[in-house]
């Protein structure tokens, strides 16, 4: 159903300009879980000769993994070291939204002069996936606080994880389940991290990390 | 017919701001204002008298007069419900855009020409809003003439939208959502500006007409429900593209637009107003949908 996988794909791409321009780490972080879930649904609609075991085994990897895991864990971060919202970005939140607006604009523009091994399945995969990787590339170096850049890589293994959509029928599912497992994992420890600079200087900035001297 | 449906235009509009108000009184429990409160409103203003400050000048008396005109006209070039406007030609939205602006312009020079900092402040907040909802405006209008390849009004609203519904169903759909952004906006409604409040630091649109009595302010309260009625109705077509023809058309578009009143008085309920840092935010939000929408168009 190709219908149906258009519109998860462009609902992502919405997705990616609510993070940009949300202040409320909250919503942003239940924006990325949505954004997440979506994805798991994309193998199911784009199954196509794969075997149904390895397309189900994505979907739902992806599904706890992205959906609910990690959302779970950045929303306990956020509740232990009690902030509620990026206070001053680097980058305003309106230049960052006509920034994430410029780089989906490219993203389309050039996506179609890419030579891909595959044949595209989906014409919207490509730019979708090369948007998000941007977005999340714009919220890891534009925002001050770890909970948000932390959401910035999620948000960019979401990107990598579309454009692993185009390759899955290569693609084992071990691997895939190791990438899982990877994102999972660096998540805890990112979150271990959060916790430790929360204890140390009592705010999450990581602005106050440049003070650390040896 | 289309002559019809503009006539309803004039009738109808006082009652669709009717409509947004009883939904806002129901919610919250009151009785509220009858749904014809603003036509005894406009009759009551239009007999009596007007007081002019000793300041003001021919372009305070000419801005209500103008920005009306300015509506009405917009009017003409709306394809109401998707049935052939009265006037059209090629690329006719960019002047239905210029009306309404210029609507908005005479409204401002009417405030500014007051003299009351107070006034010059409201003006200076419209104009600022206004600058970023009218590309959001220009966006929405630019994705729906690409979907239909044509750009008249007319066309991007007639027949056309119905076939590019299922050929482009995501980019109307980004540019429906953008469009009704911007009708909140344009219209002063809430998550911009409550058009209840009279607190001084928050209005926008109240501030500016704060001087105008009599007929004038008449003319203005009318002038306002023609503008969220000309919004309603564009944004109905947009939402509900389906092909209508005669008299189905008519009642597409008034329940539409009853819906779309309880839409609004419903957001006007459950949300808060923004702030006004954040009223910036939002706009460039709506004018980033519909560019999506563009884009995906374009590819």
């Amino acid at each position: 159903m190709p219908a149906w996988s258009e519109i998860v794909l462009i609902l992502v791409v919405v997705i990616d300009f609510v993070l940009l321009a949300s202040s409320r780490l909250r919503a942003v972080i239940r924006g990325a879980a949505m954004q997440g879930a979506l994805l798991s649904l994309l193998p199911l609609f784009m199954a196509g000769r794969a075997e149904l075991g390895h397309v189900l085994l994505l979907s739902l990897g992806a599904l706890l993994v992205k959906g609910i895991a990690i959302p779970w864990l950045l929303l306990w971060a956020i509740r232990e070291a009690a902030i509620r919202r990026e206070v001053e970005p680097l980058v305003g939140f309106v230049p960052s939204l006509v920034l994430g607006a410029l780089g989906v604009g490219l993203a389309f523009a050039l996506s179609s002069a890419m030579p891909l091994p595959a044949p595209e399945r989906h014409g919207f995969l490509v730019p979708t996936s090369l948007s998000t990787v941007f977005t999340g590339l714009l919220l890891v170096v534009s925002r001050r606080k770890a909970v948000s850049q932390v959401i910035g890589f999620l948000v960019l293994e979401n990107g990598v994880f579309v454009f692993g959509l185009l390759l899955s029928d290569f693609m084992p599912a071990m691997v895939e389940a190791g990438v899982l497992l990877d994102l999972f994992a660096a998540v805890f420890v990112m979150g271990i991290v959060m916790f430790d600079i929360n204890r140390e200087f009592s705010s999450l900035d990581t602005e106050k990390l440049s003070a650390l001297k040896d | 017919m289309s002559l019809a449906l503009f006539l309803l235009y004039l009738v109808l509009s006082p009652l669709l701001m009717g409509v947004v108000n009883r939904t806002k009184s129901i919610l919250a429990g009151r009785r509220g204002p009858p749904l014809l409160q603003l036509y005894a409103d406009l009759w009551r203003l239009l007999r009596k008298g007007s007081v002019y400050s000793r300041t003001t000048s021919w372009v305070f008396v000419a801005g209500p007069v103008v920005s009306l005109a300015a509506a009405v006209t917009a009017g003409l070039f709306l394809a109401f419900g998707g049935l052939p406007a009265p006037l059209s030609f090629s690329g006719d939205f960019v002047l239905f855009a210029a009306l309404l602006a210029l609507a908005r312009f005479a409204t401002v020079l009417a405030a500014l020409d007051t003299g009351s900092s107070f006034e010059g402040m409201g003006a200076a907040r419209e104009v600022t809003f206004g600058s970023l909802s009218e590309p959001a405006l220009f966006l929405c209008l630019l994705t729906v003439a690409r979907a239909t390849g044509s750009s008249s009004l007319s066309g991007m609203l007639g027949p056309g939208l119905a076939a590019a519904w299922t050929l482009a169903g995501p980019a109307l759909l980004l540019a429906a959502i953008a469009l009704f952004v911007v009708a909140l906006a344009e219209n002063a409604r809430i998550p911009f500006d409550d058009p209840n409040t009279h607190l001084e630091l928050t209005m926008i649109h109240e501030v500016m007409v704060l001087d105008h009595s009599g007929p004038d302010l008449a003319l203005i309260l009318y002038g306002a429900s023609l503008k969220l009625y000309l919004f309603g109705a564009l944004f109905v077509r947009i939402a509900l593209g389906f092909e209508v023809t005669g008299v189905a058309a008519a009642g597409v578009l008034l329940l539409g637009l009853l819906a779309f009143g309880v839409l609004v008085g419903l957001i006007e309920s459950v949300m808060a107003r923004l702030r006004m840092a954040r009223v910036p935010q939002l706009l460039v939000g709506a004018s980033v949908l519909s560019a999506f929408g563009l884009v995906l168009l374009l590819r």
